[in-house]
């Protein structure tokens, strides 16, 4: 176990340096915009891998806390005039509250409730976000959102360079967070149950109690993430970013990563980026070639992509041990 | 607000609440069988309008023929997406599966896009607009067309699965599928005839929903997730709750629009869906212990 904290730590610190690293090779500002968002989705995917592989359970409305996060912090600074990191602090409130209340109910229940409510705070969210002009600025948007100041540095909107750093300093602190709080003793509880919740609750473990927590802190991620993108370079929120189909999208992360792996949701979130972004160009055709791929993806790697490379180098390895075989006869 | 608006609400409620219900019903026809929530069971629906409407207007096909045209494609559809996505991936956890079925309901709209455009398209009423009078309030010809539908649909399904050998089959397998295997049940046929049914239904509510409120490709994300909450306020996998679940929702979604907002129109079916999981979450007519995805 301390083993493979280690090379867990490692791997880290290597993966994180090298991203630090990218923009000296990425010059062109729309590949730097693209790794910006690939960050932006590794929060959300790591929130919610939290919550799937670690809890056992699915959140089919997680765009909502996302949105709930870019629109508290969007609305609080652009109308309200206040500094974006307590609106960032007020938003990550107002999104536990909100995975509190659906939560803590639903989570006390065998079977899969949360992922029903979950579905149904996701339209909801999404409907207010479009109905509430007054507000959220409804489908034409909301704008002037002011720009975040990181001790005494403002993040400029022309430098897309300030905002991949900023985007990846947080997925930096987040992942670490993650892969400490999964090795503590409340994410060995997690894993308990979600192996067996029949076997975590007899060794004392309150099931119910660790599943609210981790919906929360999934919850709490997606928030951050929300804060981020408003005040990201386009310092402009449009309701789309937060529906259904973004919900889909980062179920699709982390299920296509690995759900319970360290590096599942770097994958996914980087291979649904690079997806989305290839196809947004060939518009009517985009979303036919994005259904088939997802069916695809999935018929084909149930597991996930980290496994599917797992299985497809050990049948390589397979396959080379034998020829050597045929040749020693 | 009078008496009378309440039950003018109560009735186009009613109209709209037998959609649902005939969503609902697929819904359950798939759970039942798979375990799956069927998120392209809205794309069904959608289906069954447009190819009504196409059909109609390119080829000049009477209603009829255009509807059973519908129906016959919508299932072919259905029977393809268990054949070509979830046969191969049956193994695959029900989270892979949902996403499956979302990709293919993405996929699906996305045809429809391309080969019917952006554009509304109308479906004639089947039996003219004029308005009946029912104790003060007026119902339109359609919306009885709409009713009836579901009642016939309804009392077919409650058929099949009471009287026919491939109905009793299909509910070995939803009661507990390995010893209806062991009965000598073929399990991937009976998954294939929830999809195929739960299809033709869908397009039956899409073809008799289309006069009413003109039809597009994009309308199946929205009437899928609300007839998914019919089915879960029903029960989930219960036939006659989903039924019960579809009807009282579109009440309860009209009177909210009519008395509240109708500004948050779509939002008033999943505020009812979480407060029922809240109070009462295996849906009135589900069994206690159920609501496993």
């Amino acid at each position: 176990m301390a083993r493979r904290r280690r090379a867990e730590k490692i791997q880290l610190v290597l993966f994180f340096t090298a991203v630090a690293l990218l923009p000296l090779v990425v010059r062109n500002a729309y590949y730097l915009h693209i790794l910006t968002v690939v960050g932006l989705n590794l929060i959300l995917a790591t929130g919610l891998n939290l919550l799937m592989g670690y809890a056992g359970q699915v959140s089919l409305g997680h765009a909502a806390f996302y949105g709930i996060g870019a629109y508290a912090s969007g609305i609080l600074t652009a109308t309200y005039g206040w500094n974006p990191w307590l609106a960032m602090l007020a938003a990550i409130v107002i999104t536990s509250a909100v995975a509190w209340l659906v939560g803590k109910p639903t989570l006390h229940l065998k079977g899969h409730y949360l992922a029903m409510a979950t579905l149904g705070v996701g339209i909801i969210v999404s409907v207010v976000i479009r109905q509430w002009s007054e507000m959220t600025g409804g489908p034409q948007g909301l704008m002037n959102i002011p720009s975040i100041t990181l001790a005494g540095w403002e993040l400029r909107s022309d430098m897309d360079v300030h905002y991949f750093y900023f985007v990846w300093g947080w997925g930096c602190l987040l992942s670490v967070l993650f892969s400490n709080l999964v090795a503590s003793r409340p994410g060995r509880a997690l894993r308990a149950l979600h192996d067996s919740e029949l076997a975590a609750e007899t060794l004392g473990v309150d099931t119910a109690a660790f599943k609210v927590r981790a919906f929360v802190i999934s919850a709490a991620y997606a928030s951050i993430a929300g804060t981020l993108y408003a005040h990201s370079s386009m310092r402009f929120l449009s309701p789309t970013p937060f529906d259904f189909h973004k919900s889909i999208a980062l179920l699709v992360m982390v299920v296509l990563g690995g759900q319970g792996t360290l590096w599942g949701p770097v994958l996914g979130a980087a291979t649904i980026t690079f997806i989305e972004e290839v196809l947004r160009p060939y518009a009517d055709y985009d979303i036919i070639a994005y259904g088939l791929l997802l069916m695809f993806m999935m018929v084909v790697m149930p597991g996930g992509v980290a496994r599917a490379l797992g299985s497809l180098a050990d049948w390589l390895r397979e396959r080379i041990a034998r020829r050597s075989g045929e040749r020693d006869e | 607000m009078t008496a009378v608006q309440v039950w003018q609400f109560s009735l186009s409620g009613l109209t709209t609440g037998g959609i649902y219900a005939l969503i609902a019903l697929g819904f359950s026809l798939v759970y039942n069988a798979t375990g799956v929530i069927n998120f392209a069971q809205g794309e069904f629906v959608m289906l069954g309008g447009m190819i009504t409407a196409a059909a109609m207007s390119a080829w000049n096909l009477p209603l009829w023929l255009a509807a059973l045209l519908a129906v016959a494609g919508t299932t072919v559809v259905g029977l393809a997406l268990d054949r070509a996505a979830i046969r191969p991936a049956r193994r695959a956890s029900i989270v892979v599966l949902i996403i499956i079925t979302v990709g293919a309901s993405i996929f699906i709209r996305g045809v429809a896009s391309v080969i019917w455009g952006p554009e509304e398209r109308p479906v004639p009423a089947f039996s003219g607009e004029s308005p009946i009078s029912v104790f003060g309030a007026a119902i339109t010809p359609q919306s009885l067309w709409v009713l009836g539908t579901t009642l016939v649909v309804a009392v077919a399904m409650w058929m099949i699965f009471e009287h026919t050998v491939i109905g009793k089959a299909m509910r070995a397998c939803a009661i507990n599928a390995p010893a209806a295997q062991l009965c000598g049940v073929e399990l991937s046929r009976m998954i294939s005839w929830s999809f195929g049914l739960a299809a033709a239904v869908g397009a039956i509510a899409g073809i008799v929903l289309a006069p009413i409120t003109m039809t597009q490709y994009s309308i199946g994300t929205m009437l899928g997730l609300k007839g998914f909450c019919a089915a879960i306020l029903g029960g989930l996998g219960n036939s006659i709750g989903g039924i019960i679940g579809g009807l009282l929702l579109g009440v309860l979604e009209a009177l909210g629009a009519g008395l509240i907002s109708s500004q948050y129109k779509d939002a008033i079916a999943f505020v009812v869906l979480i407060t029922v999981l809240l109070i009462k979450p295996s849906g009135f007519l589900g069994e206690e212990g159920g609501g496993e995805l």
